[in-house]
């Protein structure tokens, strides 16, 4: 049994104690167990975004021969804690003309759309927050939700920038979401399930990793996830030479940093995806076997690396322009998809694997 | 339901696909506009229909000041003229007073003249090079401009004292002789930085979405580039050869051997490409004047107070940075000059963005904005 499964069981033997000093009937109500789970997970989340903030403003200074945050904590670990606390505590400014409720409402439907998809990501054998048998549609069905913030906050903010980044984004998530879920369905058609553990599941079985047989799917995907996420080359709804700040320009204080923390997380969604569904997970890579590790480790270091990866294209990529970012989603990444899994189905007819 | 919504909808108004055009303004504080340009944009949808630049938010009349003020003290006044090219300004002032108070300079004078003003154009270059990439979205190059523009930056306060507004380049010489170290210094710089430009064009040159993004962009022929008025490397982006180093040599440029950067494309990829090359020249142009330069003075000796003839004009035109500037000065026997005026290139370069940008998106704006490299002072004055 691996640690963090451990910990899990150990939160609920502790909760069962506690329950049972209050006189309450065992076991514990499944709601109130899902409330803690929840807590734990987004308070964990929150964390790794920070680090992903300040590993980003890392990545940034190392590729710009800049030295990048060091004053706060060690190694300026902390800046991130005293940019939220600052965010946090900043007054609240707001436009006069906005539509009073769709302007309160953009961030939190942008924030928790995209924190959703967290529920169903295999984190190691057996440990999810929530498995479903649906995961990856759950996840893709989820995430797409994040489009209604944006365009409900570029048209509530009654600022021109804000409704062309908005429109932009609509048209940019639709568009990419098809190669995104093309790029998925090969390695579903191979295993048959839905389910992310079970695709897992599947890689350490059979020994391989699907980056090596769905190469093309793995690009396509991680190229559409950079997109879904509005990260450059694909952020033009944001585009800060063009649009000032695209959708959020008239967001201040917590509302900005709910759509900047969204931002992050979809990125830990699109990259965690691609290592259950691409990168095998929670497997060990097979030379590292022999070390006494948890699933959950190689996990979060194969995320790590995607995140680099999509990290290092923001610093080194000019913006698309949008006709640009259209053809290119319409009249290359589907053609390509498409084409694999065509490929995919003709490999299965002839090798008989999968199903 | 669909028949319902549509009996609702008068079919002749055609209201269904009818589109609005409205109105954007991008500007005067805008993260993209370089200073405090304002650029009113008519847009329908993403496409521009027309961009009207709106002008005079940096105005400081320049001009009116300095027939207000003795011809050395013009030169401080020059260095606003255009900021990011400082040296350029004081130089074509110089030239222009030296022709109407008739003043010969030392030798040495005018190879250090050569020197710093190729230096400044590197400069001027790189940081052109920043913002335009920053235009484009790529944040990066930006960082990898200022570096090395902060190496010249040093060899330039090293010699003057300053980093931004030099004053350095005087009527009738220049303020200061360089330090026995600076030509080993400059040389160093040079290695240095010719291996440098070639790591820009690996990083931006040939990336496909650069390409995208300029190749074709901001079209312009070279007959309309020369009504329009262009001048520099955006009309060389053209394929016009219009480099006033090489068709009307001042200093002693006659004596360097250089090659006049044109490329044919007329789109924002040539200018860029013009640019690039051009960093290059200024360093083989800078090599030869370090080794031409001999020893000796480097000012004139001046009258204790120099008045301008009477009823007399002169102007000098010089390459600068950005393409032609000329000083146009009229004397009238007082210590004053009693016109003063400044030709700068990128007011003309700035007229032409409303032929370029109607009917591409708004991204093209920035991208064909950042070609014609425009400095606002030098518009506004």
């Amino acid at each position: 049994m691996s640690g963090s499964l451990k910990l899990l069981k150990l939160i609920n033997v502790i909760l069962e104690h506690v329950y049972k000093f209050l006189g309450l009937t065992n076991p514990i109500p499944e709601v109130i167990n899902a409330f803690i789970t929840a807590a734990i997970s987004f308070a964990v989340i929150s964390v790794f975004v920070m680090f992903l903030v300040w590993m980003e403003r890392k990545v940034s200074a190392h590729m710009q021969s800049r030295i990048g945050p060091n004053r706060v904590g060690p190694f300026g670990l902390l800046q991130t804690l005293a940019d939220a606390i600052k965010l946090t505590t900043k007054e609240n400014m707001e436009p006069q003309k906005r539509d009073k409720i769709p302007y309160f409402i953009a961030p939190i439907i942008a924030f928790v759309a995209t924190f959703m998809g967290v529920v169903v990501i295999p984190l190691d054998k057996g440990v999810t927050i929530q498995n479903l048998n649906i995961g990856v549609l759950y996840i893709i069905a989820i995430t797409s939700f994040t489009v209604i913030g944006i365009l409900t906050a570029g048209w509530s903010s009654n600022n021109k920038f804000s409704l062309i980044g908005g429109f932009r984004s609509a048209a940019q998530i639709i568009s990419y979401e098809i190669p995104l879920v093309l790029s998925l369905v090969p390695v579903i058609m191979i295993t048959g399930t839905l389910d992310l553990q079970k695709i897992v599941e599947y890689q350490a079985h059979a020994g391989y990793w699907f980056v090596g047989p769905q190469i093309i799917g793995f690009l396509v995907f991680l190229t559409a996830s950079t997109a879904e996420s509005n990260r450059a080359p694909f952020d033009i709804p944001e585009a800060e030479s063009e649009l000032t700040g695209g959708f959020h320009t008239e967001y201040s204080g917590i509302k900005f940093a709910m759509f900047f923390l969204g931002e992050y997380i979809s990125i830990i969604i699109g990259s965690s995806v691609a290592v259950s569904v691409f990168l095998g997970g929670w497997i060990a890579p097979a030379f590292m076997n022999f070390l006494p590790v948890p699933g959950f480790f190689w996990f979060v270091i194969k995320v790590l690396l995607v995140i680099y990866l999509i990290m290092a294209f923001r610093w080194t990529f000019p913006r698309l322009r949008v006709d640009q970012l259209m053809d290119f989603g319409w009249k290359i990444l589907i053609p390509i998809a498409i084409l694999n899994i065509f490929l995919t189905g003709l490999w299965i007819l002839w090798f008989s694997k999968g199903v | 339901m669909t028949d319902l919504l549509l009996s609702q909808i008068d079919i002749n108004s055609n209201s269904l696909t009818e589109t609005d055009e409205y109105i954007v303004n991008l500007g005067p504080q805008h993260p993209a506009t370089h200073g405090v340009l304002r650029l009113v944009v008519k847009l329908d949808g993403e496409v521009v229909k027309e961009t009207m630049p709106v002008l005079g938010y940096l105005h400081r009349s320049i001009e009116k000041i300095c027939e207000n003020r003795t011809y050395p003290q013009c030169i401080t006044y020059t260095d606003r003229v255009d900021y990011a090219s400082a040296m350029s300004a004081n130089l074509a002032y110089a030239m222009a007073a030296e022709k109407l108070l008739n003043i010969e300079i030392p030798p040495r004078a005018q190879w250090l003249r050569m020197i710093f003003v190729e230096l400044q154009r590197i400069a001027s270059h790189l940081l052109w090079l920043g913002a335009f990439a920053g235009d484009l979205g790529a944040f990066t190059p930006f960082l990898y401009g200022l570096r090395e523009r902060e190496r010249v930056l040093d060899l330039f306060e090293m010699t003057c004292g300053q980093r931004l507004t030099y004053n350095y380049i005087r009527i009738g010489g220049v303020m200061i002789d360089v330090l026995p170290e600076f030509v080993e210094k400059c040389r160093l710089f040079l290695d240095y930085f010719f291996k440098k430009v070639d790591e820009y064009e690996e990083l931006l040159t040939y990336n496909p979405i650069f390409l995208e993004r300029t190749k074709g962009v901001g079209f312009i022929t070279p007959e309309e580039a020369i009504n329009w008025g262009l001048a520099g490397p955006s009309l060389r982006g053209s394929g016009v050869s219009c480099d006033i180093r090489k068709q009307q040599p001042y200093l002693f440029y006659d004596q360097i051997d250089f090659k006049e950067e044109i490329s044919y494309g007329g789109d924002c990829w040539s200018r860029y490409k013009v640019r690039m090359n051009e960093m290059r020249q200024c360093v083989s142009i800078i090599r030869q004047c370090l080794d031409h330069m001999g020893p000796g003075a480097v000012e004139a000796k001046l009258p204790p107070v120099l008045k301008g003839p009477n009823g007399q004009e002169a102007y000098s035109r010089i390459e600068s940075s950005r393409g032609e500037m000329g000083v146009y000065l009229v004397g009238n026997g007082t210590p004053k000059p009693w016109k003063c005026k400044f030709r700068c290139a990128s007011f003309n370069n700035l007229s032409v963005i409303d032929k370029l940008t109607r009917g591409w998106k708004v991204a093209d704006i920035m991208a064909v904005l950042g070609s014609l490299d425009i400095i606002i002072p030098e518009v506004d004055r």
